[in-house]
């Protein structure tokens, strides 16, 4: 269940609304079940009694949204901001991607978000409705009664491994802050290295066979941000829409990891939104794991203007045929 | 009508991978189910439906179409299709079994695209009645009934039995192939299971959504709706709806060049894609708000004006758990048929 309520943030988004401090408002609108919540914009006070929701299934990052939406329209825009997407908001500042000045933050903190894949998993399909109620959640099913279940044994694995209760941007926050936290989410990238070369390439062949190439990751990822990417552009002689070996799955996604790398926040847009349910956050998690050993750690989005070690230079780096020893140790 | 006992039913699927390859929904690592073949102690899935739709069968995401070789001044064209085995895809839902009569209507009509024909004839297709619906299902809006689905071979099963009845002369010669695994039973042994799903079907929550103010004759009516804009706001263009929707049968032609050969071969688009329809002339839909109204406006207003009325959608629902916005067909179907005259 969340600290803050949704009646907290419509009250807040329509007093600055109505002095005029933005004039729209970027929210999560109620949808047709509990969990099917969309990304949208907010007008008025009206628009967001009738609509906005704020509760267990508002995953959405708003960051990248931000992009197109200071380019839009002049005055500016409210965004909600949970701790997770507030390090997206900063790697997009640091990467100059849009006007700061054009938005005004504000964070709302985050008990973690539940996963309706999960919770199909444990009360099976026919999800009626599923409310929240202290640690459990109550699903009602279609033909099944009641099924309570634990909320935290529901929770998205992004967070459950939450990096940060702390918000790292904002112009105002509603609630308390939160914390860094310790957190397991290099457990399962080590369990990965462990494995023999075989082992995690018959893992990785299995988990990306699957990709149906929709690109979803790839439009949800704050980090993914080229006006074209080289994947969906006839011109680049790279263009490809389909899976036509089994090469091709991997050398996209495995592309588009080293280009999101030192850049990728961790903010597991990418797995929450594969209709194909591949791990695909384990590929940047191995990323920032490998930079965090060979530089030092580093936490993409945790200041804006921070330089990532992979574009960086210091005379204290890693000489290249330590890392590849390294990467070859770890690989 | 035929019927079973349910412990008996892996002589019967055995009985059937006897006749011809057997496809059947199964659980993988990923804990969602999807079409496999068949073999013994195989486990069948035991959710409503598979994460993909059933189409790849007959339309596959990515198929080969033919080479050609140059040698000298020497143009060979080599033709790559090869006739398919027969197969048997069990465990089908009446949505997607509805989805291949959609496709049957794009890739049947003349001129035949003999890929298609070909897998469509040699494959066979086993239904099975809903009879635990989920949620996100609503193929009752487009007139499917969910309790009684097409299919070659129609399945229903209670507590006790499965219950098998041909409905095409395919099905008949499948069924004879499984006299030895099944009995005789009266036409009317499912009438119970029917009720039920039937009963189920009614009672979902999307039961009361309906097309009457979508067809064909409408796009005047909805084209320059200004709910497009909040409708599209938050698409992110990614491919999602369209790759798992079991009637989205638009494809592209690419040639692919090893450097000894080039291989043409067409693969999956998406009207969600920047690039889709991309030519020569270069003025393909240029908004996302102008691709995304073509999706919806494809399956409620273009499809039935050009087929007689039947809907482009069969209410699976797959697009509405898989959109990575949850930005979907039913949605659009309640803002826009909110504001019109049926």
């Amino acid at each position: 269940m969340q600290s803050v309520t949704r009646k907290a943030l419509i009250d807040r988004a329509a007093a600055l609304l109505a002095d005029g401090t933005v004039n729209r408002v970027y929210g999560w609108k109620k949808g047709t079940f509990a969990y099917d919540v969309t990304p949208a914009l907010f007008e008025s006070a009206e628009e967001l009694e009738r609509d906005f929701v704020f509760g267990d299934f508002c995953g959405a990052n708003f960051s990248k949204y931000l992009i197109a939406e200071t380019r839009r329209k002049d005055g500016k825009v409210l965004v909600f901001l949970k701790p997770c997407d507030t390090y997206s908001f900063n790697q997009l500042l640091t990467e100059h991607r849009f006007d700061r000045e054009k938005v005004y933050a504000v964070g709302v903190p985050c008990e973690g978000m539940a996963d309706i894949n999960k919770i199909r998993e444990l009360a099976g399909d026919g999800i009626a409705d599923v409310a929240s109620e202290g640690d459990k959640l109550i699903v009602h099913t279609l033909f099944d009664g009641d099924i309570e279940l634990d909320a935290a044994e529901c929770l998205a694995e992004r967070c459950k491994n939450c990096k940060s209760r702390r918000h790292v941007a904002y112009d105002e926050l509603i609630g308390e802050e939160g914390t860094v936290r310790e957190n397991g989410r290099f457990d399962q990238v080590e369990a990965l290295e462990a494995m023999t070369p075989d082992e995690r390439f018959a893992f990785w062949q299995n988990e990306l066979s699957r990709c149906i190439r929709c690109n979803a990751c790839r439009d949800v990822c704050p980090a993914c941000t080229c006006e074209k990417c080289v994947f969906g552009n006839p011109e680049s002689g790279v263009e490809n829409k389909a899976i036509s070996d089994s090469f091709e799955e991997k050398m996209f996604h495995i592309i588009r990891a080293f280009h999101v790398a030192g850049r990728c926040t961790d903010c597991g847009e990418c797995s929450r939104v594969c209709p194909q349910h591949i791990p695909l956050h384990l590929l940047n998690r191995k990323f920032i794991h490998d930079i965090d050993r060979f530089y030092g750690d580093y936490q993409a989005g945790a200041e804006v203007g921070s330089r990532a070690p992979l574009v960086d230079y210091t005379l204290g780096d890693l000489e290249p045929g330590d890392a590849v020893k390294g990467g070859s140790a770890h690989a | 009508m035929r019927k079973c006992l349910l412990e008996k039913k892996n002589a019967l699927l055995a009985a059937m991978a006897a006749v011809s390859k057997l496809y059947v929904p199964v659980d993988g690592a990923d804990k969602q189910a999807a079409f496999a073949e068949w073999a013994e102690g195989t486990e069948l899935s035991k959710k409503l439906n598979t994460n993909r739709s059933a189409k790849d069968f007959f339309f596959p995401q990515s198929e080969d179409m033919m080479k050609f070789r140059v040698s000298g001044k020497k143009l060979e064209i080599v033709d790559t299709r090869s006739e398919h085995e027969d197969f048997i895809l069990f465990g089908v839902r009446a949505c997607d079994v509805k989805s291949f009569a959609i496709l049957d209507t794009v890739f049947l009509v003349d001129p035949i695209d003999t890929y298609y024909a070909n897998r469509r004839a040699h494959g066979t297709v086993v239904s099975m009645a809903c009879t635990r619906p989920a949620e996100t299902c609503f193929c009752g809006t487009f007139g499917i009934d969910a309790s009684d689905p097409a299919g070659d071979v129609v399945c229903w099963e209670d507590e006790t039995y499965l219950y098998l009845t041909a409905k095409t002369e395919k099905g008949e010669k499948l069924l004879a192939a499984l006299e030895a695994v099944t009995e005789p039973c009266g036409d009317d042994a499912a009438d119970g299971v029917k009720a039920l799903a039937k009963a189920r079907q009614e009672k979902l929550p999307l039961a009361e959504l309906k097309p009457d103010a979508f067809g064909g004759g409408k796009t005047d009516a909805f084209f320059n709706d200004p709910a497009w804009q909040s409708l599209s706001e938050a698409c992110l263009g990614c491919g999602t709806c369209t790759f798992v929707c079991p009637t989205c049968q638009c494809y592209d032609i690419k040639d692919y060049d090893t450097g000894k050969e080039v291989i043409r071969f067409r693969c999956w688009d998406s009207c969600m894609y920047s690039d889709f329809t991309k030519m020569a002339h270069g003025t393909n839909r240029p908004t996302q708000l102008q691709r995304f109204r073509q999706r919806f406006m494809h399956k409620l207003v273009y499809y039935p004006e050009n087929n007689g009325g039947v809907f482009g959608c069969v209410g699976c629902g797959r697009c509405l758990s898989r959109c990575p916005i949850s930005m979907n067909i039913v949605k659009v179907m309640q803002k826009l048929g909110g504001n019109k005259d049926a």
